[in-house]
């Protein structure tokens, strides 16, 4: 038998073959490439929010030391806008406002880092020191810095034929059917909300060098990039004009995304450009003081929700208003998220039968906002967990009775929402339940009497949540907007001795995919994980693909694989019937071995692979030589991944500083296949769901300035800000993928938040509050302690 | 130009740099070792960290003419020469404390200092303090403070391996 031993196959804790190269700092991230010849870019960007550009300077510029070229938007005028990805349409059925997001600024800058000019020259430090001595005559302008701000009366508009700033005004649900709701309810009750503004902050700053072959006319982009085959559609296609055949888009290792790297920015297309411009290779690495003027942010959003309750506290109606901020250019996804990632999971856990959102996108004068981390459902999970919380004290509901009574039941599945979506699978009562038990949810009173004692206020809180990812049907986000299919190809490849080498459209930074999906093919084809390459992130070698965000890898990705692997074995048992001089209806495969039913005549994978390749004794009139299989995978729904997170904090009285004390998690991800990587993507979500609940905020001042852009000012949270994780999972399968997975990479950052502020609000249960905005930093919490508001 | 003479991973280099050639340039750009990593410009993250003379460095904030005469070993210098990697790295990876790995380096090169210092063992909360100059944005750090508390029992040889030494 060929069945790999020790296990490596799914549900096992394997070391990530991945982990090597990066603890001895052999990784290849792109700033660790240098192209023979290369010059180096170096972007000015606008100091001002919003001005009018009345001449740029270059003269003095051009003649430093070892500057190769200076262009400006004057030079681009042949190139396109960069282009946004998903076409939201507003409530009358008109499209959203799409202003034009010039590669270099036209005219006007937007944003406190909107790029100006770009200097190349020998040296990064040349290039810098270039980039000082342009001068660029800005008519600095007011600005529109908040949402308030911009849809005021007479507001300065971001885009001049904009003048409403408004990007669209777009709704879902139904708002007759949830009027009457409210108009039968027992209890009605009012949440209003800011949804902080972050920054995604992936520890490597973006990255990107250009190059062209002379000889060939053939471009690469090398790029910190989560998802290369989207950057070559859409720089290739509508920035560039490059045929994709003339274009290969390299993301080799990429230290972090959290969805900041999902986007085609500005820099990939001008050291694309001018790499073949100058006839060499260009580099660019953000500083990161770019990476916070120049990254896409991530949530930002006004809200005012309202719960209609009825006199048992069943949930009869919601009703949502919802601001979100796109910030000055409408990014790559950034439509999609205030709407289609964020009120269509709306209902939660919950069976609330009437449901009515409301969304205005706002330009502002600030950088382009777009997915990060969870991207729309944390802001919706912490709304509606939020709510819950606020209901129930209202009420006086118990909070736990009050969620029981309204979650989905668990026979209710497939349980069509009001607000599109229709979840597969889930159990909420038992993943309750199960964190409630790990929590000490029953001893907490006897823990906050004893914190007291110590002068500490404590705090539990909680959040019972549900996610959509597994991103996604192509039909169904192709009629709500989306640009672009989101299917997902796998290539299996069988080398004639037996190894393994797959081709995946999806991208690791961080997921530790080489090793999930050398598991799923240890699991079926039976070839030890060692034997399994996985390669992606070079749209020269892999067929095509959409790559890595909204948990989708494992469940559209790793269901590619399956499906070709499932043709391999088809291929296999013909060829294994020649071999076996049997009937294929009679051969079958298990983990490595083709095996006659009922005999003991076996063939391994590998005389198989060796068969396909070296066809002395073989079917060639009927079968092709090679083992070499591709699918593309085109998800029927999306996943729901779901939990119960459970959140313990203590506050010193004296500072108001919080301190997270524990924090449990209970998740629903489907099937896993590594325990170990799930946990630490867990673990890693929650951090970041604890970060923007308690400690980060991106600021600007009255005049657009970014206060906030450096990790002086932007706080991430540290070792010592967050408390040990408790990670557990309980599964219920996804119905309608071949895995039975659902994804894991955004559940903690959704779940988290809501619970660390739940926890927050009752620490401060005798302080007469009934809210506290994220991130709840120490001064808030101080002022409501020592009662100076 | 200056000149600086240093021994990098117990290699002798002598080359020539600006007056503010920072040490963590010399590295990656003169001396192609791109382990060591950028990931701030205020001195807050810690990828950037090595040893210099024995003592954890932020390399990004050192010039490169400060180490003139120096001995700095790079996260590349940390394993034997046979391959054998240090317990740090041993416990990174059997603990899954890293994920997309850009932290990385700094990390380990700040935790090898951390424990080198504190014989008598960390706590998780010392671990967790002793952490402040270095930011993960993937693991939320609870498997670095365990791989870090399974790697002081090795290199202060109170066990053999890191296997099960954090619990």
């Amino acid at each position: 038998m060929n069945v790999v031993t020790p296990f490596e196959g799914i549900g096992a804790s394997v070391k990530r073959k991945e982990d090597l190269r990066f603890l001895s700092g052999r990784g290849q991230y792109t700033d660790d490439i240098n192209r023979p010849g290369q010059a180096h870019a170096y972007i000015l960007r606008s100091p001002h929010a919003h001005a009018r550009i009345k001449g740029v300077d270059t003269a003095a510029a051009s003649a430093m030391p070892g500057v190769a070229a200076i262009y400006t938007s004057a030079d681009l005028a042949a190139i396109g806008g960069i282009p946004c990805g998903w076409q939201i349409h507003n409530k009358d059925g008109t499209p959203m406002a799409e202003p034009k997001h010039p590669v270099l600024a036209e005219g006007k800058v937007r944003h406190v880092g909107d790029p100006v000019a770009v200097v190349v020259a020998e040296t990064r430090q040349q290039a810098r020191d270039a980039a000082e001595a342009i001068h660029v005559d800005y008519e600095v302008l007011p600005a529109s810095v908040t949402m308030t701000q911009a849809q005021a009366p007479g507001a300065p508009a971001v885009h001049d034929d904009n003048p409403s700033n408004l990007c669209y005004d777009w709704h879902i649900g139904d708002k007759a059917m949830t009027d009457a709701a409210f108009a039968a309810a027992a209890h009605t009750v009012v949440f209003e909300t800011t949804n902080n503004r972050l920054v995604p902050n992936a520890m490597e700053p973006r990255a990107a060098i250009g190059d062209y072959d002379t000889t060939t006319g053939e471009h690469t982009l090398y790029t910190t990039s989560q998802n290369p085959h989207v950057i070559r559609l859409l720089m290739g296609a509508f920035v560039l004009q490059i045929p994709e055949s003339k274009l290969r888009v390299v993301a080799p290792d990429v230290g972090g995304g959290f969805g900041s790297k999902i986007y085609h920015y500005a820099e990939e297309a001008i050291v694309t450009w001018a790499a073949a411009k100058l006839g060499r290779p260009v580099k660019w690495t953000a500083d990161r003081s770019e990476s916070f003027m120049s990254d896409a942010h991530g949530r930002d959003h006004i809200s005012r929700a309202e719960l209609a309750l009825d006199a048992e506290g069943k949930f009869l109606g919601l009703r949502v208003h919802t601001q979100a901020n796109m910030g000055a250019y409408l990014s790559t996804f950034a439509p999609c998220v205030p709407t289609y990632l964020y009120a269509t999971l709306l209902a939660g856990v919950y069976s609330t039968p009437a449901i009515y959102a409301e969304v205005k996108a706002v330009f502002t004068n600030t950088v382009p906002v777009d997915a990060y981390r969870g991207a729309g459902r944390p802001e919706a999970t912490y709304l509606l967990e939020r709510l819950v919380d606020v209901a129930a004290k209202q009420t006086g509901f118990d909070k736990l009775e009050l969620r029981r009574r309204n979650f989905i039941p668990t026979d209710a599945f497939p349980y069509q929402t009001p607000v599109a979506l229709q979840y597969d699978s889930g159990d909420y009562f038992s993943t309750l339940e199960q964190a409630l038990e790990t929590a000490g949810w029953a001893t907490f009173e006897q823990r906050r009497a004893e914190a007291k004692a110590r002068g500490r206020l404590r705090g539990i809180g909680i959040s019972t949540y549900l996610e959509a990812c597994g991103i996604a049907p192509s039909a169904v986000v192709g009629s709500l907007g989306a640009r672009a299919g989101l299917y997902e190809v796998g290539t299996i490849r069988v080398h004639p001795t037996g190894s393994v080498t797959v081709l995946t459209g999806t991208h690791s930074h961080g997921q530790g995919h080489e090793t999930t999906f050398a598991q799923l093919i240890a699991d079926k084809l039976g070839v030890s994980i060692a034997n399994v390459d996985i390669v992606h992130g070079d749209t020269a070698k892999i067929p095509f693909g959409m790559g890595t965000y909204g948990s989708r890898s494992l469940a559209v990705g790793g269901s590619a694989m399956d499906k070709a692997m499932d043709k391999i074995i088809a291929k296999g048992k013909r060829i294994a019937a020649h071999l076996m001089e049997a009937s294929v209806e009679d051969v079958e495969f298990e983990r490595g071995t083709f095996r006659v039913a009922g005999t003991d005549k076996t063939k391994s994978l590998t005389d198989i692979s060796l068969a396909a390749y070296v066809p002395h004794n073989y079917p060639i009139d009927e079968i092709e030589p090679g083992l070499e299989e591709t699918a593309f995978y085109d998800p029927k729904n999306f996943t729901y991944p779901g939990g119960c997170h459970i959140a313990e904090v203590e506050i010193e009285i004296e500072t108001g500083i919080v301190s997270m004390v524990n924090f449990t998690a209970v998740d629903d991800v489907g099937r896993v296949i590594n325990p170990m990587i799930v946990e630490g993507q867990v673990q890693g979500g929650v951090a970041q769901g604890i970060g923007q609940a308690l400690l980060e905020g991106c600021v600007y001042d009255s005049h657009g300035q970014l206060i906030s852009a450096s990790m002086m000012d932007y706080t991430m949270p540290r070792a010592d800000d967050l408390a040990p994780v408790s990670v557990a999972t309980h599964t219920t399968l996804c119905t309608h993928n071949p895995l039975g997975v659902k994804g894991c990479g955004e559940v903690g950052a959704i779940g988290s938040p809501p619970a660390v502020i739940n926890a927050v609000v009752d620490a401060l249960r005798d302080y007469d509050i009934s809210h506290v905005e994220m991130p709840a930093t120490q001064e808030k919490i101080w002022s409501i302690i020592h009662g100076k508001r | 130009m200056p000149q600086v003479s240093l021994t990098v991973n117990g290699k002798q280099h002598t080359v020539e740099v600006e007056g503010r050639t920072l040490l963590v340039e010399l590295l990656r750009e003169k001396l192609r070792l791109t382990g060591t990593h950028v990931g701030c410009d205020t001195s807050q993250c810690g990828a950037c960290v090595v040893h210099v003379d024995g003592e954890s460095v932020k390399s990004c904030t050192t010039l490169a003419v400060m180490c003139e005469g120096s001995q700095v070993t790079t996260i590349e210098g940390l394993a034997k020469p046979d391959g054998t990697l240090h317990p740090m790295q041993e416990a990174f990876r059997e603990y899954h404390a890293l994920q997309c790995g850009f932290c990385t380096p700094g990390m380990v090169m700040s935790a090898v200092d951390l424990v080198a210092k504190n014989p008598q063992g960390l706590s998780e909360k010392e671990i967790r303090e002793g952490l402040e100059g270095n930011l993960c944005r993937c693991t939320g750090y609870h498997n670095i403070v365990k791989a870090i508390a399974a790697a002081q029992e090795v290199m202060h040889g109170r066990r053999e391996t890191v296997a099960a030494a954090a619990e």
